[in-house]
Formats: structure tokens, sequence, C-alpha cells
């Protein structure tokens, strides 16, 4: 009975030790109200509290579309988790406004990982993506045949005279309400992800990356203005609609309403599922190679964390192949590896979205690397949209590069 | 002649009648769209938002939206939290805001012109440009609960309602509804050796049904469609409101028809306020000549 007592005692000591070694970490994480993208987090946080006993994460989940300004307000307040999430090209920002630290981990376990996934800012890691997003040329195989269109590929993608050739055949035909349709309802980081890529494939730029500290030349130079003026002749042309239905930017290509629709990876299994003979083609080549836009969301340590190392170890964790495909079959995105991808039917060679990890491996260029991304976005978003709706193509890029340099001056060339 | 007039005036409340017609069709159409529109797949829900069947309960009709909302999201934990929040602000607000009115109105004390002009000046000031500052303060705050005395109110239900308590256009309201009042109750009462707040509890409040409905509805518009405040002090799911619960929904791929759901069960309470309150509410807009 003594001893069985001695032994209780024990049991409870041990229990209560390792209870008390147990640190928590907090994390923040984009996902609430994406059943499926929840359960995959718990599941890796399951994982990651079992494998070990040094540290242990409890999760408070954000709505995507509340999550940036929730962590501002967080860091505002000095009320920041361990571990949060961020969309890649807003990382600059954070980093540069102290909300991030570099994140300490073994870069050889992410060697292979897409270019678009690391979140480098300054020459230093600040944060890993377990996916990667990309956007592709979406159509009907039937489309091409029946205007007699090449089927273009990143090799030999097809050109702007191409391009415009396939937009006027699919014009004349007269089946479609429009030929093309870039996703103009989508406002917001939709623009500058995925417009900002045929400026860079004109040439031009948001901001002048060698030094980051104008935008003068990149967003109204030569390159910049021919790009102005090709954006709105899609819609002086009447082969895009400058002002767009939510509903038709969801629905639109389905119902048959657009020839091409400029969409991302996320969106094409609903492609294929309204119409088997979906392909998605690469961007087209403006003159200075296809481009796409790179960068999704990606883990990083906060810069108050007490436990950087748990906080390290957990994200290393998270790297597993496992992972990143259990991600990747929840919601679709590309996964940031290859063994990763051949680990997941659609992603694997010869699955049905296989080009998409081509496109992003070889013709994604991530948004400016710098902390004024965030105003030089919003500024891009409004002229294009200006543009779009008639605005003066050179006074409007010239009226953005003075506002995007007013900004970097303001913030003091925002420590380039 | 007789025949004339009565013919105009016939047309006149002809004319009346189609344009009331015509605003009730504009402010209830879209209410209609969206509650039929949360009955409906989203494929049908999207093929009918061009014609008029997006206003009529046709096709796939079922619950399958609202279902797929819970599933979602802790509706049920949004709708108790906002309720909860509004319901408590409101009640406080009117407590302090009326006594506050009345004290401006009724009792004689130096300086209070002077206040009553600092605190209608707050209200061209917007809560936008307060809130880091009132973020800042919140976050270090003392609080002594049963853990003990603790700091930071972030992530509970006071942090939601303490500061929308008073406010300036409250105290307003009451002020301009308390200074019609006749004077004369309350000289009376005070020369019977009524106390003030026997003047205020026993006269005055009782007197003021239509602008304690015009100050609840007004604060519980404001309070039940509160964003940016809770979404700053809030990040514990727990504590979230409807508004904020809303982002649930707007995911990449947009499901509208759970949208148009949640959109539903949260637009019910409110409406059913504004009915149960909108007599007293006219009354007092008239009374106040307080517009819009």
């Amino acid at each position: 009975m003594k001893l069985f007592g001695l032994a209780a005692s024990a049991a409870i000591l041990g229990w209560a030790s390792v209870a008390q070694a147990q640190e928590t970490l907090t994390m923040w994480y984009h996902g609430a109200g994406n059943e499926v993208e929840q359960k995959i987090v718990n599941g890796l946080i399951a994982d990651f509290n079992g494998s070990q006993t040094d540290w242990k994460v409890e999760l408070q989940s954000f709505p995507q579309g509340a999550y940036n300004d929730s962590v501002v307000a967080g860091a505002l307040a000095g009320n920041l988790p361990d571990i949060l999430d961020v969309d890649g090209p807003i990382m600059p920002n954070w980093a540069w406004a102290g909300y991030l630290q570099p994140l300490k981990i073994d870069e050889s376990k992410i060697a292979t990982f897409l270019p678009g996934t690391k979140g480098i800012w300054n020459g230093q890691l600040y944060s890993i993506g377990l996916w990667d997003a990309a956007v592709a040329l979406v159509t009907r195989q039937s489309t091409l045949d029946e205007l007699g269109l090449r089927k273009p590929t990143v090799d030999q993608p097809w050109t702007k005279d191409e391009f415009m050739a396939a937009l006027d055949a699919a014009k004349a035909s007269g089946k479609w309400e429009f030929a093309f349709d870039p996703g103009m309802a989508w406002t917001g980081e939709w623009y500058p992800y995925a417009f900002s890529p045929f400026l860079q494939s004109f040439g031009g730029d948001i901001v002048d990356r060698t030094t980051y500290k104008t935008a003068e030349g990149a967003l109204n130079g030569d390159a910049a203005m021919a790009f102005g003026a090709w954006w709105q002749g899609l819609f002086t042309g009447g082969y895009a609609q400058a002002t767009q239905d939510p509903a038709d930017r969801d629905g639109g290509f389905a119902a048959g309403k657009y020839a091409f629709s400029w969409n991302g990876n996320w969106a094409a299994l609903g492609a294929l599922s309204a119409f088997p003979d979906t392909v998605f083609l690469p961007a087209p080549d403006f003159g200075n190679g296809p481009k796409i836009g790179a960068a999704s969301w990606q883990f990083g340590v906060s810069a108050t964390s007490k436990n950087p190392a748990g906080a390290a170890a957990f994200i290393e964790f998270a790297l597993q192949d496992k992972y990143l495909a259990a991600f990747s079959n929840g919601i679709g995105l590309i996964p940031a590896t290859p063994s990763a991808a051949a680990m997941v039917d659609n992603y694997k060679a010869g699955g049905p979205l296989a080009v998409f990890v081509d496109y992003s491996a070889r013709t994604a260029l991530v948004r400016p690397v710098t902390p004024g991304y965030v105003v030089q976005a919003k500024v891009f978003e409004k002229a294009l949209a200006d543009i779009a709706n008639g605005a003066d193509v050179a006074a409007t890029l010239d009226a953005a590069t003075d506002e995007i340099n007013a900004d970097i001056e303001k913030n003091g060339g925002y420590g380039h | 002649m007789a025949m004339i007039a009565a013919d105009n005036r016939g047309l006149r409340l002809a004319t009346r009648y189609a344009v009331l017609v015509l605003i009730a069709v504009i402010f209830v159409f879209p209410l209609v769209f969206m509650v039929m529109s949360s009955f409906k797949p989203d494929q049908q829900l999207l093929q009918d938002a061009s014609n008029l069947r997006a206003f009529l309960p046709v096709g796939d009709i079922s619950l399958q939206n609202y279902t797929a909302a819970f599933q979602r999201a802790p509706v049920a934990t949004f709708v108790f939290n906002s309720v909860f929040v509004t319901g408590v602000t409101v009640i406080l607000s009117l407590l302090l805001c009326s006594a506050a009115g009345f004290a401006f109105v009724f009792v004689n004390w130096k300086g209070r012109g002077v206040l009553l002009s600092l605190l209608l000046a707050t209200l061209i000031v917007p809560f936008e440009t307060i809130a880091i500052p009132l973020l800042l303060l919140a976050s270090k705050l003392p609080w002594i609960g049963l853990d003990g005395l603790t700091w930071g109110w972030l992530n509970s239900y006071r942090v939601q309602i303490v500061p929308f308590i008073a406010d300036g256009l409250t105290v307003f309201l009451f002020v301009q509804y308390f200074k019609d009042l006749p004077g004369e109750l309350i000289e009376a009462a005070r020369v019977e050796g009524a106390s003030w707040f026997q003047i205020y509890r026993r006269i005055v409040m009782p007197l003021s049904g239509p602008i304690l409905a015009t100050a609840a509805i007004l604060k519980f518009l404001v309070m039940y469609n509160q964003y940016l405040w809770p979404l700053m002090v809030t990040q514990e799911e727990g504590y979230r409101p409807v508004m904020v619960g809303l982002q649930y929904f707007f995911q990449l791929n947009v499901a509208w028809g759970e949208v148009m759901a949640y959109l539903s069960m949260i637009t019910v309470p409110v409406l059913a306020f504004y009915l149960y309150l909108q007599k007293a509410f006219i009354a007092s807009i008239a009374s106040t000549g307080v517009k819009g």
C-alpha cells in the first residue's frame, strides 16, 4: 500500500513537472470560416503538441477579411501571439513595423520550396509558406479549336499580338458577352496580384526594384505607358467590362459569358467541373516574358514572442510534405515542394492542375518586396480602375507615381 | 365643381400611394431578395439574380444554406454576443444619458452650458479618429474580477460596452426632449419637497417614452452594426459580434447562399426591434425635430 502511494505520488509529481515545463505558444491564423482549412490546422497543431513535451500551441482563428486589421490592432495593443500567419506581400511591412522577427529555421529544409513561398526581406527569412497560388488564362479546348488558335505553353506563350488576335476572334464570333474576364469585380489585392504581372511583362513595375526608393520610370516610363494604353484598350475596345458584377466573376465563365478568364488555381476545379475540356494557359508574353504573381499566406514569428525557438520549432514541424499535401488536398493550393506535389492527385505529374506548379516555378514574380507595398498596392489598384474607366493613362500613372514617391519619402525610404 | 374637387383629391391620393408603393418596393425588395436567396443553392441564386425569380421562392428551395452557415461559423455565439453587448449598452446608455440630460436641463449648476457645448462638439469627431488611442487605453486598463486585479480589457464584453454607454448625440436628444416638458411640473415637485432623483424617476422618465424609444433604436443600430471596434479588441472568437462574424463567409469562393442565410438571421432581430418601437420612434422624431 505504501509502495502504491509512493508510486502514485511520483507519477503525479512527474506529470506536474512535465505540465509545468510545457510552454504555451499562441498562434493566430486567418482560416476562420473555412471548415476544411480549420480542420487541417487543428490536426497539424494536435500532431505537433503530441510530438514533444516542450511546447503546446493554442490556436486563435480569424476570418481572412478581418485578419490583417486584427493583427495591426493586436500589435498596437501589445497583444500579438507567438506564431502568426502573414500574406506574403504584406510580410516586409510587418517586419519593418516590428511585428515580426527573423525566422530561425534550418534553411536546408526549404531548399526545394517554390520561390514565392519564401518570405525574405532585407536578406533575412521572416516567413515561410506551405503553399503558393498561381494564375492562368482559363479557357476551353473547344474554344481554342473553334477559333483556330494554337495552344500556348510556358516555353512558347502567346505574344501580345497573338493574345489580342485571340480576343478579336472571340469578340468577332459573337458567342460570348465578353471575350475576356480579367476579374474586375475582385477589388483589393487581386488588382496588384493579378494585373501587375501584365505591367511587369511589358517591362514596367509598381516601383523601381533596384532601389525601392521611387516609382519614377517604373510606373510611368514608356513600358508602363504602353501597358496602360493596352489595359485601357481592353475596355474601350469592348473586350472586357470595366465594372463587373461579383456574381459574374464567380459564375460567368461557367455560364458561358466569357471566352477567356484570368483566374487562380483555387477556382480551377470549379471551371473543370463546369467544362471538362477547360484548359489553363500560361500568361501571355508582352515583351519581357510571361509573368504571374506569387506569394501566398506564410507562417512567421512575432517580434514580441517570448518563445521564438518554440515558434520556429512549430513552423519547422509544419514544413513536412504530408502537411503541404494535406493543405493542397483541402484548399486546392499549390504544394510548396515538388515532392509534396507528387503526393497530390491534382498537382502530380499528369494531374489536372499540374500546369500551375510549372507556372508558379517558372513564371512567378513576387510583388515588390518592400514595406511600402501596402500603400503601393492600393495606389496601383486605384490607377488601374481609373484607367479602365477611361482616365487619361499618362496623367493617371504620373499621379500614381507621385503618390507612391511621396509615401516612400514620408516613411524615410522604408529602411531601404 | 364638387365633382372636380373630388376627382382631384382622388388623383392626389392615387399619386401619393403610387409614390409610397414605389418607395416601399425600393426599400423592401433588397430584403425580399436576401431572404429568398437564402433558400436557394448558389448556382440558382446567381442565375436568378438577373430576373424577377430573384424575389420569388421558386426552384430548388431548402434550408441547406442555414445548416451550412451554422457549420461554417458559431452563429449562435455571434448573435448572443451582439444581443448581449447591444442590450446592456442600450440600457446603461438610456440610464446615464437621460440622467445627464436631466442635469443639463433642470438642475442649475455652474458650467453646464460650457460642458454641454463641449459634449456636443464631440459629435463632429468620427470614431475612427479616436479608435487607436482608445485601443491603447483599453489594452492597459485595470480590472478586478474573479482572477483578482488584471490589466487590459481586450477580449471581454466590457471593452465593447463601456466606451459606448455615453455619447453626445444621445445626451443631446434627451436635452432637447426635456426642454419641451412643462417646467411647472418640475417646479411643483420641488415645492412639494421632491428630491432631484424622485423628480427624474417619478415625473420625467414616465413622460419620456418616445425619446427613450428613439435613443434606444439609434443606440441599438450603432451597437448592433459595430465592426471596427470589436474587430480591434476581440481576438478571441467567443467575444466576436455578428458583423465581424460576417467575414467568416467571405472566403476565396464566396458561398452567397450562406451569406444571405446569415444576413437574414442577423437582420431579423433588428427589424423586430425597430417594428416594436417604431410608433414611439416616429412620434419622438416628430417632437424633437431631429431628422435622419
